[in-house]
C-alpha cells in the first residue's frame, strides 16, 4: 500500500505529524493514514491556548463515526493556537490532513526534541510492519 | 441456506405520531380525569402536550410491531463483545415481580422490609464468596458508577494515610475505555502502559511508571483483547511495592466465574457488572447494577448503604456505621430490581453452575474461534486460547477486497444475527468482538460461522452487496456521519 506522507514533515509512532514553522512553531495533526484508519470524523477537540504539554500528554481527540482516539503531544511545549476551524468541519481532517486539517500549534519547550522523531521513511516502515 | 438472504425489506412502521388523527381516543388507556387543583395556576400548561391520538387497536398494531422489529436475545444470536448478551430466565423475573418486592416503599420501616433486606445481604455475601473480597456494597447503579467508587475508595485510603501525593493511576491500553475516563472522574492522572504482542500488560514498561505518585493500576481482566493477563503475579508485586492499589474491572467476569477469585489474585478492589455476569435484562443504556467488593485495607470506604445484620435483624448500615465511607451514590439501595434478579439467579444456579457458566462461556468462545479458524479467518491474537470472547480482524478483507468489518456486521443483520462489537477495542485494526456466552446451543454457533463464511464469500465474488446491507431490515445502511453532526431527535420541530 503506498502513503501519501510529505517528505518535510516528522512523524510519531502514534501517527501524528509535526511541521517546523519559520518563527520555531510547529503544527501538528494527524496522518494521512490515522484519517483513513478512523473514517469520517465528526468531532474534533484541540487543546486549550496556553496549556503545557509534556511529550506524550494526550491533549486532544478526534472522533469519528467508529471511535474516538486521543491524540498526543509529539514534543513538550506551550500551545500557542488550536485550528478553530474544525469545530464547524472536522472533516477538513479528512480532506486535508497535512493542510486545514491541522489540529494545533506550539512553542516547543527544545527545538532539538524533534530531532528524536521519525522522518518519512522511518513512518513508512512503522506501518509496513503494523500492517504485517 | 438462509431464507433471508434474498427476502424483500420490512415495511417502515410509522411514528405514531403519523398514524394521528384529531379526536380519535384510546379511552381504556386514558388516564381518569384530574380532580385535583393541587397544581398551582402559574405552573400549569399554557398550551395542550402534543400527543398522538390514535385507537387503542392502532396503539396495540404500532408497539407490538415495533416490538417484533427488535434485534433481541428473545428472537436472535447476539455474540455483542464485552456486554455478555446471555439469556435471561424467566423465572427470575417472575419473582422478582412479587407483589411484596414491587409494593414495597423504598421509605417504609426496616421491619416492614426484612425480606428484602435478607435478599441484600445474602446478595452481598454470595459476591464475596465469588470474588474473594471482604466487604460488598451495591448501591452503584451501573459498572462505571461502580468504576467510580471503586477509583475514589483508592483515593480515600490515600488520603486518609496522608499520602496525598499519589495522583496517578495506571491503566492498560487494553482496559475499557470506561477506565481513564473514571480516573479523570475521580481527579487522577491517568498513565496509558501498552500491551505487548501476545495481548499481554507490558511488565516492562509498568516497571518504569510505578512509584510514589502510583494510587493504583485499573486492570481488565481478562482484558478487552480476548486473552487472559498472564503477569498478575509480577504486576501485583510492581503495583503493591510501589505503594499503590490494585483495582479489578470485572466487567468480564462470566469468563472466570466460579474458576479463580480476583481477591486471591491480591486486588484491592473490583466493581462487578451483576446486569452482565448474572443475567439481568440490560441494553440500550440500562439499567445496570455496579457492585464494588473491596478487600481489608478499604473496608472503611465502602459506598452507603451497606445491608448489616444484627442477630436475627437486617439493617441499613449508614454514615453513623461507617464514618469514613465515600458518601450516597444512590438514593436507596441502587438498582433493587436489578439486584434482586441477580440474586435471584445465583440462587437458581448455585456453587456449581456458577462453575459451569464460567465453563462453559469460555467453551463457547473458544469452539467458535476454532471453527473460525478452520474457515480461514483471521484471530487478532492466533496463539492465544479466546476467554468468554475473541476478536477477529477483517484487515486481509478490507486491503484486497475493499470491504470492512462494518460491511461484514452490516451484512449478518440480514443473516438473522445481531452483529458483533466492531472497531472495539482500538487495537486492533477492522475487528470484529465476538462474544457467544454460555447460553448458546452449538447450533447457534455453527450457523453463525456459516453466516460469515456465507458472507464472505460474497465479499469475494460481488463487494458490492455487502457496502449496500442491509437489505431486509426497514431501515437500510444509515448515513453514520450525517447522525452525528445533524441531531434530528424529534418527529417534527417543536414550534
Amino acid at each position: 500500500m503506498s502513503h501519501n506522507l510529505p517528505a518535510d514533515l516528522r512523524y510519531t509512532k502514534s501517527h501524528e505529524w509535526v511541521r517546523q514553522n519559520p518563527d520555531g512553531t510547529v503544527t501538528i495533526g494527524i496522518t494521512d493514514h490515522a484519517q483513513h484508519a478512523l473514517g469520517d470524523i465528526v468531532f474534533a477537540e484541540t487543546p486549550e491556548v496556553g496549556r503545557e504539554l509534556a511529550a506524550g500528554d494526550a491533549c486532544a481527540v478526534v472522533e469519528s463515526v467508529k471511535a474516538a482516539s486521543d491524540v498526543y503531544a509529539p514534543v513538550a511545549g506551550r500551545v500557542v493556537a488550536g485550528n478553530g476551524a474544525l469545530g464547524d468541519a472536522p472533516e477538513k481532517i479528512n480532506t486535508d490532513p497535512y493542510g486545514d486539517g491541522w489540529l494545533w500549534q506550539l512553542a516547543p519547550a527544545d527545538a532539538a526534541a524533534l530531532g528524536g522523531l521519525l522522518d518519512a521513511g522511518g513512518y513508512e516502515k512503522v506501518l509496513a510492519e503494523s500492517a504485517e | 441456506m438462509h431464507a433471508s438472504t434474498g427476502a424483500p425489506a420490512a415495511p417502515r412502521e410509522p411514528t405514531i405520531f403519523e398514524l394521528s388523527r384529531p379526536g380519535r381516543r384510546a379511552e381504556a388507556q386514558m388516564p381518569p380525569r384530574p380532580t385535583s387543583n393541587a397544581v398551582p395556576e402559574s405552573l400549569r400548561r399554557r398550551r395542550r402536550p402534543m400527543l398522538p391520538e390514535v385507537s387503542e387497536l392502532q396503539a396495540v398494531r404500532h408497539y407490538t410491531r415495533l416490538s417484533q422489529l427488535n434485534f433481541s436475545i428473545d428472537t436472535h444470536f447476539y455474540p455483542l463483545g464485552s456486554c455478555t448478551m446471555k439469556y435471561n430466565p424467566r423465572g427470575c423475573n417472575q419473582y422478582a415481580m412479587l407483589p411484596e418486592f414491587l409494593a414495597r416503599h423504598p421509605l417504609a420501616p426496616e421491619s416492614q422490609g426484612q425480606g428484602f433486606l435478607a435478599c441484600m445481604y445474602e446478595l452481598q455475601e454470595m459476591l464475596k464468596e465469588v470474588t474473594g473480597m471482604r466487604g460488598v456494597s451495591l448501591t452503584p447503579m451501573a459498572g462505571a458508577q461502580g468504576e467510580f467508587a471503586g477509583v475514589a475508595m483508592i483515593r480515600a485510603y490515600h488520603h486518609a494515610r496522608g499520602d496525598h501525593a499519589r495522583n496517578e493511576i495506571i491503566v492498560p491500553e487494553a482496559a475499557h475505555g470506561t477506565n481513564p475516563a473514571t480516573a479523570t472522574m475521580c481527579g487522577m492522572k491517568v498513565i496509558e502502559i501498552p500491551v505487548n504482542a501476545d495481548g499481554d500488560c507490558d511488565i516492562e514498561a509498568l516497571r518504569k511508571v510505578v512509584g510514589p505518585r502510583t494510587a493504583g493500576i485499573m486492570l481488565t481482566n481478562p482484558s478487552t483483547l480476548g486473552v487472559f493477563e498472564r503477569g498478575i503475579a509480577h504486576l501485583r508485586a510492581l503495583v503493591h511495592d510501589a505503594g499503590g492499589l490494585l483495582y479489578y474491572d470485572g466487567a468480564n467476569l462470566n469468563a472466570i466465574l466460579g474458576k479463580v477469585r480476583p481477591g486471591d489474585m491480591g486486588f484491592d478492589v473490583i466493581h462487578m457488572n451483576l446486569h452482565k455476569t448474572f443475567s439481568t435484562p440490560h441494553g440500550g443504556g440500562g439499567p445496570g447494577a455496579g457492585a464494588v467488593g473491596v478487600g481489608e485495607r478499604l473496608l472503611p470506604y465502602l459506598p452507603i448503604p451497606v445491608v448489616g445484620r444484627d442477630g436475627e435483624r437486617y439493617r441499613y448500615l449508614d454514615e453513623r456505621d461507617l464514618p469514613a465511607s465515600i458518601g450516597r451514590l444512590s438514593g436507596f439501595m441502587g438498582n433493587a430490581g436489578v439486584l434482586l434478579r441477580a440474586y435471584i439467579y445465583m440462587r437458581m444456579v448455585g456453587r456449581e453452575g456458577m462453575q459451569r457458566i464460567g465453563e462453559f462461556a469460555t467453551l463457547n468462545a473458544n469452539y467458535l474461534l476454532a471453527r473460525f479458524k478452520q474457515e480461514g479467518f483471521d484471530p487478532a491474537y492466533p496463539h492465544r486460547r479466546a476467554t468468554h470472547e475473541f476478536i477477529l480482524t477483517m484487515k486481509h478483507a478490507a486491503r484486497d477486497l475493499g470491504t470492512t468489518a462494518m460491511d461484514f456486521a452490516k451484512r449478518l443483520l440480514d443473516f438473522g444475527y445481531h452483529a458483533p462489537t466492531t472497531y472495539f477495542p482500538l487495537l486492533v485494526p477492522e475487528c470484529l468482538l465476538i462474544e457467544p456466552t454460555e447460553t448458546e446451543a452449538k447450533e447457534a454457533l455453527d450457523g453463525f460461522v456459516e453466516a460469515m463464511v456465507a458472507i464472505r464469500k460474497e465479499a469475494t465474488e460481488d463487494p458490492a452487496r455487502l457496502k449496500g446491507a442491509p437489505y431486509t431490515l426497514p431501515v437500510r445502511r444509515l448515513d453514520d456521519v450525517r447522525a452525528a453532526k445533524n441531531l434530528d431527535l424529534t418527529w417534527k420541530p417543536l414550534a
